[in-house]
C-alpha cells in the first residue's frame, strides 16, 4: 500500500491507501475523489483523470511518455506538474504522493 | 417532489448516472439495479487486458463498494428487471419484488448480435460483452489453439490481437472487403490489416460463414466459397443491438434503440434513457444516431441525471471512440457520413497519421492512428465548427490546430 494524498477541487483533502501495481487514476476512481473523472479508463483517450503534482514528488515519477503529452496539452490548463493519473503506477516510492486535481477536466 | 430514482442497467451509463445525481444534491432513494451480479464495472478491458490475464478482475469496477454505502445506493445487482408498468411508475424484478418510482432511467445497454447460421448453438462458440462471457474465452486461449474470429469490427480484433499475444493461431473472417469497413476510411483499414498479418494473424476478408460443424462442440467454420477452418475456439463479434426488451413491452418508442429527445427522455415524462440503447437527435450533426461508445454512455447518464432533476440540459456532444490493437490506437472523433473530402495527414508508413472528413470547410471527424495530437485538436476544431484550410490541412508537418482559415 502507498498513501495517496488528493486535494479535491473544493480544496478539501483526501488520503487513500492505494493498493500497489494499480495506478493513480484507479485509485481515485475506486474511491471516489472528486473531479477525477477518468472516462476512458487508462486508455489515455480523453485527458480527464488530469492531476497537478506536488513538484516535490516530479522527480520521482517516471516521466511522461509522448501520448501522454500530447494529450495534456489540450487538458483543462495544464502546468509543468501536470498528470494523467492514469498513467502513474503506484509504488512503494510513492508513499506519501500529493497531487491537487483541477477544477474542470478536459471534455469538449 | 422527487424522492425516488430507479435506474437499470449498472454498466458505464448506470454508474455516470449514480454519480451525478449524488453530485448534484439529489438526497433521496437511489436505486440500482443490474442483471449482473458485479458491481458496475468498465467493459473496454474485457477484450484486452483483462482478457489476456495481465488486469486483475478486482480492476473492472469503477468504484468500491464502500462508495454506494457512503453515497446511500442500493444496489440490486444479480436482479434482472422484467417488467415496467410506465402507468404505475413500477419496475417489477425476476424474482417477484416491486419498485415504485418517480424518475426512471434506463441504461440497458446492446446486446451481441447473435449468428443464426446452422451450428451457431454449438458448445465453443463464444461472445464477448460482459464479465462472464471471458472466463471461457481465455481458457481457450493456450498457444497453439485455433481460434476462430467472426466479424473484424473492434471487438473481433481487439480479441484477434489479444488472443494472439496470448501465443494462439488467430483467422479473422470478415464479410466486406476490408477490416472495420463502417468506422474508419480505406488506409486506417489498411494500416491495421497490415498490423494483424505482420503479428501473424490470418485476416480473410470477403467471406461470408454459412455454417459451423461439429460433434459435441464446434469443430470448424464453413464459408460461402467452400473454404473451412478448423477451430478450437470462436469467438463472434458481429456486431450489436439496442436491448430494448422491457422499453418496448412497456409501450415507450423505440425505433434501433430506445427513441429519446435531447434532454434524454423517453415517450414517457418520467422515463428517461441514456447510452448503447438510445436512439437519440445528435444537434451537431443534424439527425437521429444511435452510438456504443463509453463517452456516449457517460454523457448521456450526465444529461440524463440533470433532467431527472429538472435542471434542463441538452445532450450535444462530439462523440469519440477508441480501440487498441497491438501496440497501436486508433482514437476516433466525430462522425464521418456527408462528408465531401477526406484528407490524408502524415504517412501511415511512419505509423503515425490521421484521416480528416471535411465538409467544405468544416471538420466532421477524424481518424487518428497513433496520433494524439491530431485526436485532441479535433475534438475541439468539430464542437465549434471552425473554419478550416483544407491545403493546409493536407500538410502533416503542421499541426491540426494550424489550419484554422484565417479571417482575412
Amino acid at each position: 500500500m502507498a498513501r495517496i494524498i488528493f486535494i479535491q477541487p473544493d480544496g478539501s483533502r483526501r488520503e487513500i491507501d492505494a493498493p500497489l501495481g494499480i495506478t493513480l487514476m484507479e485509485a481515485a476512481r475506486q474511491h471516489g475523489v472528486q473531479g477525477v473523472i477518468a472516462q476512458c479508463g487508462g486508455a489515455c483517450a480523453c485527458a480527464t483523470c488530469h492531476v497537478y503534482v506536488d513538484p516535490a514528488w516530479l522527480p520521482r515519477l517516471e516521466p511522461r511518455e509522448d501520448m501522454e503529452e500530447a494529450m495534456l496539452e489540450n487538458a483543462w490548463q495544464p502546468h509543468n506538474n501536470s498528470r494523467l493519473s492514469c498513467q502513474i503506477q503506484i509504488t512503494t516510492d510513492l508513499n506519501g504522493l500529493q497531487v491537487t486535481v483541477p477544477a474542470q477536466q478536459a471534455i469538449t | 417532489m422527487i424522492s425516488t430514482i430507479l435506474i437499470i442497467g449498472g454498466g458505464q451509463a448506470g454508474a455516470q448516472a449514480i454519480d451525478t445525481l449524488r453530485k448534484e444534491g439529489f438526497s433521496g432513494r437511489l436505486v440500482l439495479i443490474g442483471d449482473e451480479p458485479e458491481l458496475p464495472y468498465q467493459r473496454p478491458p474485457l477484450s484486452k487486458k483483462y482478457l489476456s490475464g495481465e488486469m486483475a478482475a478486482d480492476r473492472l469496477p469503477f468504484r468500491h463498494r464502500s462508495f454506494y454505502d457512503e453515497h446511500r445506493i442500493e444496489l440490486k445487482l444479480g436482479r434482472q428487471a422484467v417488467r415496467l408498468d410506465a402507468a404505475a411508475r413500477q419496475v417489477e424484478l425476476a424474482d417477484g419484488e416491486k419498485l415504485t418510482y418517480d424518475r426512471l432511467l434506463l441504461c440497458l445497454g446492446a446486446e451481441s448480435r447473435r449468428l443464426s447460421c446452422p451450428g451457431a448453438a454449438l458448445p465453443g462458440v463464444h461472445y464477448l460483452r460482459g464479465v462472464a462471457d471471458v472466463a471461457p474465452i481465455r481458457a481457450g486461449l493456450k498457444p497453439q489453439s485455433r481460434v476462430v474470429i467472426i466479424g473484424g469490427g473492434y471487438i473481433g480484433l481487439e480479441t484477434a490481437a489479444t488472443s494472439r499475444k496470448m501465443g494462439c493461431e488467430v483467422t479473422v473472417l470478415e464479410m466486406a472487403d476490408r477490416i472495420m469497413n463502417r468506422v474508419v476510411a480505406p488506409s486506417v483499414s489498411q494500416y491495421f490489416a497490415a498490423e494483424h498479418a505482420s503479428h501473424g494473424v490470418n485476416i480473410i476478408c470477403n467471406t461470408r460463414v454459412v455454417c459451423l460443424e461439429g460433434q459435441e462442440r464446434m469443430e470448424r467454420v464453413v464459408c460461402a466459397d467452400g473454404s473451412h477452418h478448423e477451430a478450437d475456439l470462436v469467438v463472434v463479434g458481429v456486431g450489436a443491438v439496442a436491448a430494448t426488451e422491457l422499453a418496448r413491452k412497456a409501450g415507450l418508442a423505440c425505433d434501433n434503440g430506445i427513441v429519446v429527445d435531447e434532454y434524454c427522455r423517453t415517450s414517457d415524462a418520467a422515463i428517461y434513457a441514456a447510452g448503447d440503447c438510445t436512439n437519440h437527435p445528435s444537434p451537431r450533426f443534424g439527425r437521429r444516431v444511435r452510438l456504443e461508445s463509453v463517452d456516449n454512455a457517460f454523457e448521456q447518464a450526465k444529461t440524463a441525471a440533470l433532467n431527472m432533476l429538472d435542471r434542463p440540459v441538452t445532450h450535444d456532444r462530439v462523440p469519440w471512440f477508441w480501440s487498441d490493437q497491438f501496440d497501436n490506437k486508433l482514437l476516433i472523433v466525430g462522425l464521418s457520413q456527408d462528408y465531401d473530402r477526406q484528407v490524408l495527414r502524415g504517412d501511415p508508413a511512419s505509423r503515425s497519421f490521421s484521416v480528416c472528413y471535411l465538409k467544405g470547410r468544416e471538420l466532421l471527424a477524424v481518424e487518428a492512428v497513433n496520433h494524439s495530437k491530431d485526436y485532441m485538436a479535433a475534438r475541439k476544431l468539430i464542437a465549434e465548427r471552425t473554419p478550416l484550410n483544407p491545403d493546409r490541412l493536407a500538410d502533416g508537418a503542421q499541426a491540426l490546430k494550424d489550419a484554422i482559415e484565417s479571417q482575412s
